[in-house]
């Protein structure tokens, strides 16, 4: 029989008061009412564990740094162990072909009934030869895991969106997991990287529900991509009063005024920054007087530069923006008109008499 | 099109636009302008204001000014396609231009030729002329519709995933687009089209006005349109 969640605890030295509390904790951050608190905590007792192989692609590892770092003391020892993290190259002590091997062997004992989690993405050029993992193309590794996958999780921009690696020109064809395995069920979690509480959220919610959470038609969690950072930016009275940073280090910007004008991304950005927080809910790049630079949204690094706010367009071979597009076909327009009202003129001065 | 322009020669003047449209005519003119200035500093918001954010209120106006508006504006384009219905001949020209029609490509020619110099006498209408039918139907009409529906969409992302703004425009316009920001982007970029048609077409309603053999501006004051000579009327279909 495999061990459940809470033994795993219990046997890692976690209070049962500890366990509780992060049960709790859970409950409130997936915005469940206090009656759901013992399902979580029945779940977590009585469940096995879901296997999970977790697949590194194209990636910078920002994904595991920030999960390893989910806020709670409790979670990152309990998350570790609630779920069965079979495989994860960067935090496993095997190595080489018994690393390997150990995604066989969860395939075969566990087939339709495991998680796959992918973090970064597959480059598709040159048949995939620009990621390896174990003298295989990372695509041919992402293909096999996830055949017998129950549903698929995509962690960060990467395995979400593409992220870095596919912004134009996107050299090695990156693209982004849903795109590849397009029959199982996946759930993208956004962010360069997700928020930590996120990731475990979203773990615990699909082992205590045996489901995904409510998605949105682009397949992230609702729970917590359902508003823009801006919504619930605690600067927002100042975008509405119209107060602004309009320089860094000026007056405004030590007031701490909204950085709309300095191409803060929170008014396009779907994430839970600004509710949530980042370590252990210290703070998040608005409040650090940073604007967001949008990381969770698709393509955020072909939007021009992260300071402006109207988007960089380059189709024209010059770098532009909408106004600096639309001012210039206004001014053409007006000064065709002028020189056509001219014309206009004259050639009805020179017909003056015909019409009589 | 209107079985009037056949019976007489010498038609004093024709009842075109009734009150309905020219009010919708000129309640968009307010609409538009209104929204295309607020539109602008929500963009590029005026430089910062002193004191407290509990003294003003600046983008909030602005922003509730520009979705008032847009309300009107999309509110107005409904009763609008309803008037096509009900409405005479020629509320129906600005939604179906006659694409098909050999004449009608010929009267687009001959206008051109007419704002070129080249022809020496523009054609008689007693609706837009052809030319403008298909400025106005693919200019404005698919400008407006695109600003409406991006509009909502970007509407939709304030008012949350659970309104109806958001599950009726937001929810498929903002993946068809990539993210919001390409939204905004795009939604910029249309205002800017309005802005050239709305020059090119208050420009050329006083130019037709005096020039053209027909009345212009009055005609959206008044509905009639009088004539300035007594030759046959050009219709833009067979």
């Amino acid at each position: 029989m495999t061990e459940s969640f809470y033994d795993v605890m219990r046997r890692q030295g976690i209070t049962r008061r500890s366990f509780l509390k992060f049960c709790t904790l859970t409950a409130s951050a997936l915005g469940l009412g206090p009656a759901f608190v013992p399902r979580i905590a029945e779940a977590m007792e009585t469940k096995p564990r879901i296997p999970v192989l977790w697949l590194h692609g194209l990636e910078c590892t920002c994904c595991s740094e920030s999960f390893i770092r989910s806020a709670h003391p409790l979670a990152k020892d309990v998350v570790l162990s609630m779920i069965s993290l079979d495989y994860d190259d960067t935090l496993m002590a095997s190595a080489g072909q018994q690393a390997e091997a150990i995604i066989e062997e969860t395939i075969d004992k566990y087939k339709g009934n495991y998680i796959v989690a992918v973090e970064g993405n597959p480059p598709l050029n040159e048949d995939g030869m620009y990621c390896i993992v174990g003298g295989k193309p990372f695509v041919e590794q992402l293909r096999h895991a996830s055949e017998h996958a129950k549903a698929i999780i995509s962690w960060g921009s990467c395995a979400s969106h593409g992220c870095v690696q596919a912004a134009h020109p996107n050299p090695t064809r990156a693209t982004p997991v849903h795109k590849v395995i397009t029959d199982k069920p996946i759930i993208k979690v956004p962010g360069c990287p997700p928020i930590a509480e996120v990731m475990t959220a979203v773990v615990t919610y699909i082992l205590t529900f045996e489901r995904f959470p409510e998605l949105d038609r682009q397949g992230r969690p609702k729970m917590f991509y359902s508003q823009r950072i801006h919504d619930k930016c605690y600067r927002r009275p100042h975008f509405d009063a119209g107060q602004f940073v309009e320089h860094w280090d000026d007056d405004s910007a030590r007031k701490g005024y909204c950085l709309y004008k300095m191409g803060c991304k929170g008014p396009t950005t779907y994430n839970a920054c600004s509710t949530i927080r980042w370590n252990a809910g210290t703070s998040f790049p608005i409040q650090s007087g940073h604007g967001c630079i949008g990381c969770s949204e698709e393509g955020f690094w072909d939007k021009g530069s992260f300071y402006d706010r109207l988007t960089t367009i380059n189709q024209f071979g010059i770098e532009s923006n909408a106004d600096r597009v639309g001012m210039t076909a206004a001014g053409v327009v007006g000064a065709a008109t002028a020189a056509h009202l001219a014309v206009s003129a004259i050639k009805r001065a020179q017909h003056k008499g015909d019409e009589k | 099109m209107s079985s009037e322009s056949h019976i007489s020669h010498s038609e004093p003047a024709v009842y075109v636009y009734e009150a309905p449209l020219r009010l919708w005519h000129w309640i968009n003119a307010l609409a538009i302008t209104l929204l295309a200035l607020t539109g602008y500093f929500i963009a590029s918001p005026f430089p910062t204001l002193p004191g407290e954010a509990s003294d003003h209120f600046l983008m909030g106006y602005l922003r509730f000014t520009h979705f008032s508006a847009g309300y009107i504006l999309a509110i107005g384009l409904l009763f609008r396609l309803y008037w096509a219905v009900m409405g005479n001949a020629h509320a129906r020209q600005l939604f179906l231009p006659p694409l098909f029609s050999g004449r009608f490509w010929d009267g687009v020619w001959h206008e051109i030729k007419w704002y070129a110099f080249v022809a020496r006498e523009p054609r008689k209408y007693e609706g837009h002329n052809p030319l403008a039918t298909l400025s106005m139907h693919f200019l404005f009409l698919w400008s407006v519709i695109f600003m409406i529906v991006t509009g909502f969409a970007l509407y939709g992302e304030g008012t949350g995933m659970d309104s109806w703004q958001f599950q009726w425009f937001s929810a498929w316009v903002i993946p068809l687009f990539g993210q919001s920001q390409d939204v905004h982007t795009w939604h910029h970029l249309v205002m800017w089209v309005l802005v050239c048609f709305i020059i090119v077409h208050v420009y050329v309603a006083i130019r037709e006005d005096i020039m053209s053999r027909q009345s212009m501006i009055s005609t959206m004051i008044s509905g009639w349109r009088m004539f300035k000579d007594n030759r046959r009327v050009d219709t833009d279909a067979e």
